[in-house]
C-alpha cells in the first residue's frame, strides 16, 4: 500500500488548567491507511475526542498540542498557518460529530448550511453549488433532496440529521474522515443504518476514516484498524481480529468483558473495577495498575509500546497470552 | 397568522380599556384640577362655571362615559389647560421623542452590539474586561446625572454642543417635523441621544456577550470550524444568527421604554418632545392629556410586541405563531 494518508507520531495535546497539567493526549501515534477505518476505542475522557479534535486543529486554550507531528498526506498540519489550517479542515479532513441534534445550526437552512461549506474550499457558481449539494443529499439515503435543502434542520429527525452531518463531510471529498461517536445519540435501527451508510460511503470515495466511539460492537462489524486509548495513551493496537479477538492488554480485555453479549446469560456482568483516573497531575507508572488484576510492583514504571506480534503492539509490562 | 393577530388585537382593546379606566380614577383620586387651574380669587360663580365647562360636576362614572364614548370616535377630549384636542397636543410633541427614541437606540444598536461581541469573543482580554466593566457603569449612573455631566463637558468646558433645545426641522412628507436633515438639528440630536442611549449600550453589550458565549460553546459552532468557514462567517451568520433572537426581544422593548421613559432626558436637556408635555401636565392635573398620552403609549407597546413577534418568526424557523394557550 501507498503512503498512508494519515501518520501521527508521538502526538501530545495538553491543557494548562489553574489546577496543573491535563495531559489529554499523551505520547499518541498511529496510522491510517488509505480507504481503512481506524477504530479509536476508549471510556469517556480517555482522550480519544482530544485526539480528534487535535488532528483537527479545534484544540481550544487552554489546551495546547505541545508536541509531536500530524502528518497528513505527508504534510505536518501542526506547522501549518491558521488560514492554511482552516482551508485543510473539511476539505481534506472532515469531522462527524456526536449529537446531530446539536451540530446543525437551528437557525439556518439545510442548504445555506451545506452550500458555505463547499464554498469555504473552491470557487464554484451558486447554482453548482446548489446541485452539489444536491447530490449529496441524495447519496447519503435523503429523499427527495431539492426540497430538503430548504428545510430547516428541526424539520429532520435525528437520524437524518446525522446524514446530513455526513452529506457535509464527504462534500468535499475528504481523504480522511474523523467520525466522533457519530452514531452514540442515534436509535439502535439508526445506528446500523448510518454505519452501513458511512461504510458504503467511504468505500466509494475511498475515504479513511477514524471512528471514535465506546462501542466495540460498532468497531467489531466497522474497522480494519484498532487503537485503544486509555487516560490519553495508546495502550494496544493492531488490527480488529487481533485486538478484539485476541486483545493483550488487560484493559482491553476488560473492556470486551464489559460487553454484556459477551458474559454468559444469567451471570452477574463483568466490570471493571475502579473509574478512569483524573488526568491532572496523572502519576508516572501504567495509569491502570489500580484497576488492574494483574498489577504487580514494576507497573509503577510507565511501560512503553512494544510490538508483540506482527502488527499487534501493547503498553504493558505484563501482557496476556 | 392573521388569526394570531385579530386575537392579539382584541385582547389590546381590552388591556387599553383597563388602563384607560385605572388612569382616570387614578388622576381623579389625586386631586381636583380646578383647584390648580383657577385664579384663587375667583368666586364661587365663576368656579362652578369654569367645573361645569370642563364636565367635572357630573359624577365620575358619567364623565368616564362621556371620555369613552369620544374616545371611540377618536376624540380624547380637550386639553383643560391649553383648551385644545389633549390628541393634537401630543401629536404635536410625538416627532421630537420619536426621533430622540430613534437616534438614542441607533447609538446603542450600533455600539452595544460590536461591542458585546467583542467582549464574548475574547473574555478573557483586556478590552473585554474593560468594555464589561464600563457596561457596568452604563448600567448603574443615573440617566439625569450623566445628562448634567454631558451639558458640564461638552457645552460648558468644552463648547462643542449646544446644551438645550431642538434644532431647526423640516416636514419630513410634509407632514412630520424632523432635525436630522440639518448639522445643527444633529448638533442638538447628539447629547440627549447619547443620554438617553447609555442604558441601552450597557443592555446590549451584556446581553450580546452573554449571547456570544454561550453560542461559542455550540456544538454547531465547532462543526461549522470543522466545514473549514472562516471565522468571519462563524461569527457573522452562525452565532449572530442565533442570538439575534433575545436582542430582537430587548432592543423591541427597550424602544417602548425610550419613548416611554425618554422623561428624564428630555426635561434635563429641555427637548420639546412628549415627556415633558406629561409631566407639565401631571403637575396641572391636566386629565385628558394624560390619558390621551399613557393609552399612546400602551399602543406603541402592543404594536411593538406584536412586531417583535412578528421578526421572532422571521429568525427562529422553530417559532411559529400559533394561537397561544393563554
Amino acid at each position: 500500500m501507498s503512503e498512508p494518508v494519515l501518520r501521527v507520531e508521538e502526538l501530545r495535546t495538553h491543557f494548562f488548567t489553574k489546577a496543573g497539567v491535563v495531559k489529554a493526549v499523551d505520547d499518541v501515534s498511529f496510522i491510517v491507511n488509505r480507504g481503512e477505518v481506524m477504530g479509536l476505542v476508549g471510556e469517556s475522557g480517555s482522550g480519544k475526542s482530544m485526539t480528534g479534535y487535535s488532528l483537527m486543529g479545534l484544540i481550544d486554550p487552554p489546551g495546547r498540542i505541545v508536541g509531536g507531528r500530524i502528518l497528513l498526506d505527508g504534510i505536518d498540519v501542526i506547522k501549518l498557518s491558521g488560514e492554511e489550517m482552516r482551508q485543510m479542515r473539511g476539505n481534506r479532513v472532515a469531522m462527524i460529530f456526536q449529537d446531530p441534534m446539536m451540530t446543525l445550526n437551528p437557525v439556518l437552512r439545510i442548504d445555506t448550511q451545506m452550500i458555505e461549506a463547499i464554498v469555504a474550499h473552491r470557487k464554484v457558481s451558486a447554482g453548482d453549488a446548489h446541485a452539489m449539494a444536491a447530490a449529496a443529499l441524495s447519496k447519503v439515503g435523503i429523499p427527495s433532496p431539492e426540497e430538503r435543502l430548504s428545510a430547516y434542520p428541526h424539520q429532520f429527525s435525528g437520524g437524518m440529521r446525522q446524514r446530513v452531518a455526513i452529506a457535509i463531510a464527504l462534500l468535499n471529498k475528504p481523504d480522511l474522515i474523523i467520525a466522533d461517536e457519530p452514531t452514540t445519540a442515534l436509535d439502535v435501527t439508526i445506528q446500523g443504518q448510518i454505519l452501513y451508510e458511512m461504510q458504503k460511503l467511504t468505500r466509494e470515495t475511498g475515504a479513511a476514516v477514524i471512528w471514535i466511539t465506546h462501542d466495540l460492537s460498532v468497531v467489531a462489524g466497522l474497522a480494519d484498524q484498532v487503537s485503544v486509548m486509555y487516560a490519553g495513551r495508546i495502550v494496544e493496537q493492531g488490527t480488529a481480529e487481533q485486538v478484539l479477538g485476541r486483545p493483550r492488554h488487560p484493559y482491553t480485555r476488560g473492556l470486551l468483558d464489559s460487553v454484556p453479549a459477551n458474559n454468559a446469560r444469567g451471570a452477574r456482568l463483568k466490570q471493571i473495577p475502579g473509574m478512569t483516573p483524573s488526568l491532572l497531575d496523572l502519576p508516572p507508572g501504567c495509569p491502570f495498575r489500580e484497576r488492574c488484576s494483574y498489577a504487580q510492583s514494576d507497573c509503577a514504571r510507565t511501560p512503553l509500546m512494544r510490538p508483540l506480534t506482527a502488527g499487534q503492539s501493547v503498553r504493558c509490562h505484563h501482557p496476556l497470552a | 397568522m392573521l388569526v394570531y393577530i385579530i386575537r392579539r388585537g382584541l385582547q389590546s382593546v381590552v388591556v387599553l380599556f383597563l388602563m384607560s379606566v385605572l388612569v382616570f380614577v387614578g388622576v381623579y383620586a389625586i386631586g381636583n384640577p380646578i383647584d390648580i387651574l383657577i385664579n384663587p380669587q375667583a368666586d364661587q360663580q365663576d368656579r362652578e362655571r369654569a367645573i361645569a365647562a370642563l364636565g367635572l360636576d357630573k359624577p365620575l362614572p358619567e364623565q368616564y362615559w362621556t371620555f369613552f364614548t369620544g374616545a371611540l370616535h377618536g376624540d380624547f377630549g380637550k386639553s383643560f389647560v391649553h383648551a385644545t384636542p389633549a390628541i393634537s397636543l401630543i401629536l404635536e410633541r410625538m416627532p421630537a421623542t420619536l426621533e430622540l427614541a430613534f437616534a438614542a437606540m441607533l447609538i446603542a444598536v450600533v455600539f452595544g452590539i460590536p461591542l458585546g461581541l467583542w467582549a464574548g469573543l475574547r473574555p478573557n482580554g483586556i478590552a473585554g474586561r474593560t468594555i464589561m466593566a464600563g457596561s457596568i457603569l452604563g448600567f448603574s449612573l443615573p440617566t439625569f446625572w450623566v445628562g448634567l455631566m454631558l451639558i458640564m463637558v461638552f457645552s460648558v468646558v468644552l463648547g462643542w454642543l449646544p446644551s438645550n433645545g431642538r434644532g431647526p426641522t423640516v416636514d419630513l412628507f410634509g407632514l412630520i417635523p424632523v432635525s436630522f436633515f440639518s448639522v445643527d438639528g444633529w448638533r442638538h440630536l447628539m447629547l440627549p441621544a447619547t443620554n438617553l442611549a447609555l442604558f441601552n449600550v450597557a443592555l446590549l453589550i451584556r446581553l450580546t456577550r452573554a449571547g456570544a458565549h454561550e453560542a461559542l460553546l455550540q456544538d454547531y459552532v465547532k462543526f461549522a470550524r470543522a466545514k473549514g468557514l472562516t471565522n468571519r462567517r462563524i461569527i457573522g451568520v452562525h452565532v449572530l444568527r442565533n442570538i439575534l433572537i433575545p436582542i430582537v426581544t430587548v432592543v423591541g422593548l427597550q424602544f417602548g421604554a425610550l419613548i416611554a421613559f425618554a422623561i428624564v432626558t428630555e426635561s434635563v436637556f429641555a427637548w420639546p418632545g412628549m415627556g415633558k408635555l406629561l409631566i407639565d401636565s401631571i403637575n396641572v392635573l391636566d386629565r385628558p392629556v394624560i390619558v390621551a398620552y399613557l393609552l399612546i403609549i400602551v399602543t406603541m407597546f402592543i404594536v411593538i410586541n406584536l412586531v417583535v413577534d412578528v421578526l421572532y418568526s422571521a429568525l427562529d424557523p422553530r417559532v411559529r405563531l400559533t394561537e397561544s394557550k393563554g
